[in-house]
């Protein structure tokens, strides 16, 4: 008797919904013998993410606080994922498109609210955008590869942040404390229903249906999934593919960026190093789950958002290490690229191989 | 002579394909026997389960009379089975001497180098081979990477030997040598099989010829029975020729003006030499051609695919010799490409995507920015229900169609602007009957309506069938015509093979 992968034919509805959902209650079952082994029942400290992440309005609004950066970084890192190209430079992108926000807000002179929150967009999504595009012009120009040059970048983006705020973006006021000065009021997001919910959470909506649209509904968005799928073919058929990996880049850096200003507009109100914790790459992980779909872009960033808002809880209520969280999200990606190869695949069990 | 080796009765099936149906030949130890068969004939399939990459379904494999059945090519090669595969599996960056380190089982942790070296150095300099050992691999060629595979087996101490078309990236000096070797590894008792289609070659080199034909082995020659002639009639079989409609009134008109057309491949060697063809309006030219004679760089370079280097190709009184893929489309040349998964789809998109393919830009299928999904949808159902395409549920991806509804997706989508030629490469390979034959009606159909096909196959029986002509190339030349209402299949077989060069069209 023996074990043999085969290739499905087609894969059904139904195993594309299962093996996701299926996934995620394997990867709940590992992660509750992680909390078995810490002293910790695991129904009660799922419970307790629960009641923390989406129990009150509190909660709700953190949740939707911390999906913000992550709907925004999400759509840009899956945006390039559709053309096959893997920027892991998202947490750069959010520092620069950070930076872009806080340079308008602070030294532009300007004064006026909506004015004021045009041009940190655009700066934002400027600075982002050139940022990403760097590597999508090595990229088109001389094949370098992409993974690298976005992934190194990062340090340089996040140096150039500590740069600043130590340096000449130093607040003179802040007693030596590594921060740039606060916003004016003009150049803060609006808050809503007395909690920390900002302006930003909704720019984010509008961004994800901005590009389910580019996507499902241009010619450009076409080309993308074409060149996506087959590049070969997208040659072949007279698609400029190098001048859309630039583009591609520029704009998946470009949406990135605008998370930082997200960041800065809506909650820290002003320029600090440690503004994304890690946002970018977990941004990678949810572009991967949402199976590079703007729309699974949101959902996934919500459900991560009520891990990060629930894991935070547990770090208080248990004192669990924060890797915690970051072991739990690790478990639950590994369980779906794993469910990725069943919806491809099955395993028969054959009885017997005749030799003669 | 002992047989080494014998193979019994093997099957082997795919989901939906028969690969291998009934196949039975023995290799004796100090034989060359060659494996003789068409693409597609199963050559590869059986080298899988030789080398135990595949597990048969039913038949016997016997080494040394005893049955065997090898679990994985580490365990095929432990009993002294090794293969050098037509696509050489080495480490460019790694020089010659630490790929074949690689390939050796049981390297103690500490090794001295030196001893190693020896051991190659004596290997290299019995059979007279001309390698470097310190060179990385990407800078050797071709010829001196097969060396290192080969090599690696010896170091292994293999008694059989597989090489897959070993001379089909080799120059014809490369290739002497590799015969010299090959014979003195014969006289060291070695086996070896050998795979390839060069008629001349197989003759030269072979004790024995096992031909395979549609997955069975239809027949073994010893040396002295066989020669290229007997060779190229069983390997091309004599079924009886199916007849079609032949479009009698073809017109006069030339559309299509190939004169002395010459490319060169990425090594530097003619791919086409020097090819002049001529194709009337509404004419079926068939090209037969004995696979690698230069039939897919005459269709690159006719759908704008890969460059021209000498030599002219005109479309009515348009030179199109330079354009490029894309506006060789728009001058009315379509293309079905050899191989659809490559470069004929875009697999993850669904069917009405990919007949869009070519004309996305087209004022039909948009509206300024956006795409006119209407009309896309409107566009697909038309094609779908015109051309017979069975799809899944709507928006699932081509690439769980089945080849034969890919095909039929990338001719609707060629077809779509009414080309004036069309190219077409292997259009049936891999088809069922059924999806094959709809495709002969298409093109057919499509010469009725004053569409030229250049019709690549390699299948005998296709080119007879639907053909107004038939040139045969042989080493990037056109060497003959054959008029498909007179000629047979064996004169057309010798033909490829380079034997007879006249017959007027």
């Amino acid at each position: 008797m023996k074990l043999v992968i085969e290739r499905r034919d087609t894969s059904s509805a139904l195993v594309r919904f299962l093996a996701p959902v299926a996934s995620i209650a394997v990867a709940l079952a590992f992660a509750g013998f992680l909390l078995l082994a810490a002293g910790i029942n695991p129904l009660e400290a799922y419970r307790e993410i629960l009641i923390e992440a989406v129990g009150s309005i509190y909660g709700i609004s953190e949740t939707l606080v911390k999906a913000t950066p992550l709907i925004l970084a999400g759509l840009g890192v899956s945006l390039a994922f559709r053309m096959q190209i893997w920027n892991i430079g998202a947490e750069g992108q959010i520092y620069i498109g950070a930076m872009g926000a806080t340079w308008v807000a602070l030294f532009s002179g300007l004064e006026n609210h909506w004015v004021l929150m045009i041009t940190m967009f655009s700066a934002a999504f400027i600075c982002g955008g050139l940022w990403a595009g760097i590597a999508g012009f090595l990229r088109a120009r001389w094949n370098v590869n992409e993974v690298i040059v976005t992934l190194m970048m990062n340090y340089i983006a996040i140096l150039l942040i500590n740069f600043l705020v130590y340096g000449p973006w130093r607040d003179p006021q802040s007693f030596n404390f590594p921060l740039t000065a606060q916003f004016a009021d003009a150049a803060r997001f609006a808050n809503f229903f007395d909690t920390r919910l900002h302006s930003g959470f909704f720019l984010a909506l509008a961004l994800a249906l901005f590009l389910y649209l580019f996507m499902e509904r241009t010619v450009w968005g076409y080309q993308i999934k074409v060149i996506g799928s087959n590049a070969q073919a997208a040659r072949y058929a007279g698609m400029r593919t190098g001048y859309a990996v630039f583009w591609v880049l520029f704009l998946s850096g470009a949406i990135a960026g605008v998370a930082g200003f997200s960041e800065v507009a809506g909650l820290q109100y002003r320029l600090q190093h440690g503004i994304s914790p890690g946002y970018g790459y977990t941004a990678i992980i949810i572009a991967w789950l949402a199976r590079r779909s703007a729309i699974g872009v949101v959902i996934v960033s919500l459900l991560m958002g009520i891990l990060l808002v629930g894991g935070d809880s547990l770090q208080m209520l248990w004192q669990l290490p924060i890797a915690f969280v970051y072991a739990f999200q690790g478990l639950i990606l590994f369980f779906l690229l794993g469910s990725d190869f069943f919806i491809q695949y099955r395993l028969k069990l054959i009885r017997g191989i005749r030799y003669g | 002579m002992p047989e080494l080796l014998q193979i019994e009765h093997i099957r082997k099936t795919f989901p939906g394909v028969v690969a291998l149906d009934d196949v039975s030949f023995s290799v004796a130890a100090g034989e060359i026997h060659t494996l003789l068969g068409e693409n597609g004939a199963g050559k590869s399939t059986l080298m899988n389960v030789l080398t135990g990459l595949y597990h048969p379904d039913s038949g016997k494999m016997r080494l040394d009379g005893r049955d065997v059945h090898f679990t994985s090519p580490r365990d095929s090669l432990a009993r002294g089975i090794g293969m050098v595969h037509q696509h050489f599996m080495l480490v460019p960056a790694h020089s010659a001497f630490e790929n074949i380190l690689l390939a050796l089982d049981k390297v103690p942790l500490v090794f001295s180098s030196g001893e190693y070296r020896k051991k190659i150095q004596r290997l290299i300099d019995t059979f007279e081979i001309d390698l470097d050992l310190d060179t990385e691999v990407w800078k050797l060629s071709i010829g001196a990477q097969q060396w290192i595979e080969l090599i690696k087996l010896l170091l292994r101490n293999c008694r059989l030997l597989i090489l897959d078309e070993p001379t089909a990236v080799l120059t014809p000096q490369e290739t002497e040598r590799l015969f010299k070797v090959l014979r003195l590894l014969q006289q060291q008792g070695k086996s070896i099989v050998f795979i390839s289609h060069k008629m001349r070659e197989v003759v030269e080199i072979s004790d024995r010829v096992t031909v395979l034909k549609k997955g069975r082995s239809i027949s073994t020659l010893e040396r002295g029975n066989f020669d290229r002639e007997i060779l190229a009639g069983l390997m091309i079989g004599e079924d009886k020729i199916p007849h079609w409609q032949k479009n009698l009134q073809m017109s006069e008109k030339i559309v299509l003006d190939i004169r002395n057309l010459s490319v060169r491949n990425d090594r530097g060697l003619a791919d086409l030499d020097q090819v002049c063809l001529q194709l009337k309006e509404g004419e079926i030219l068939g090209i037969a051609g004995i696979a690698g004679n230069g039939q897919k760089a005459l269709a690159e370079a006719l759908t704008g695919l890969k460059p021209v280097t000498r030599g002219k190709i005109f479309a009515g009184d348009v030179d199109i010799t330079h354009s490029s893929a894309r506006s060789s489309y728009i001058s009315g040349i379509a293309h079905i490409p050899e191989d659809r998964k490559s470069i004929g789809i875009a697999p993850d998109l669904d069917v009405a995507d990919n007949l869009i393919m070519k004309s996305y830009q087209n004022p039909l299928f948009r509206r300024g920015f956006f795409q006119n999904r209407g009309a896309i949808r409107r566009n697909a159902e038309d094609k779908v229900s015109r051309f017979a395409i069975k799809t899944g549920p709507d928006g699932s991806p081509v690439r769980y169609l089945s080849g034969g509804n890919i095909q039929k997706v990338i001719i609707a989508r060629e077809l779509s602007e009414k080309p004036r030629v069309l190219v077409a490469l292997y259009p049936t390979r891999g088809l069922d009957i059924g999806s094959a034959e709809y495709i002969h009606k298409i093109i057919v159909e499509g010469a009725g309506h004053g569409m030229s096909t250049i019709l690549i196959a390699e299948d005998l029986d296709e080119l007879l069938k639907l053909s107004d002509r038939i040139a045969v190339m042989f080493r990037g030349r056109v060497i003959g015509y054959a008029d498909p209402r007179r000629t047979t299949r064996e004169e057309i077989g010798l033909m490829m093979s380079g034997e007879k060069q006249d017959q007027a069209s």
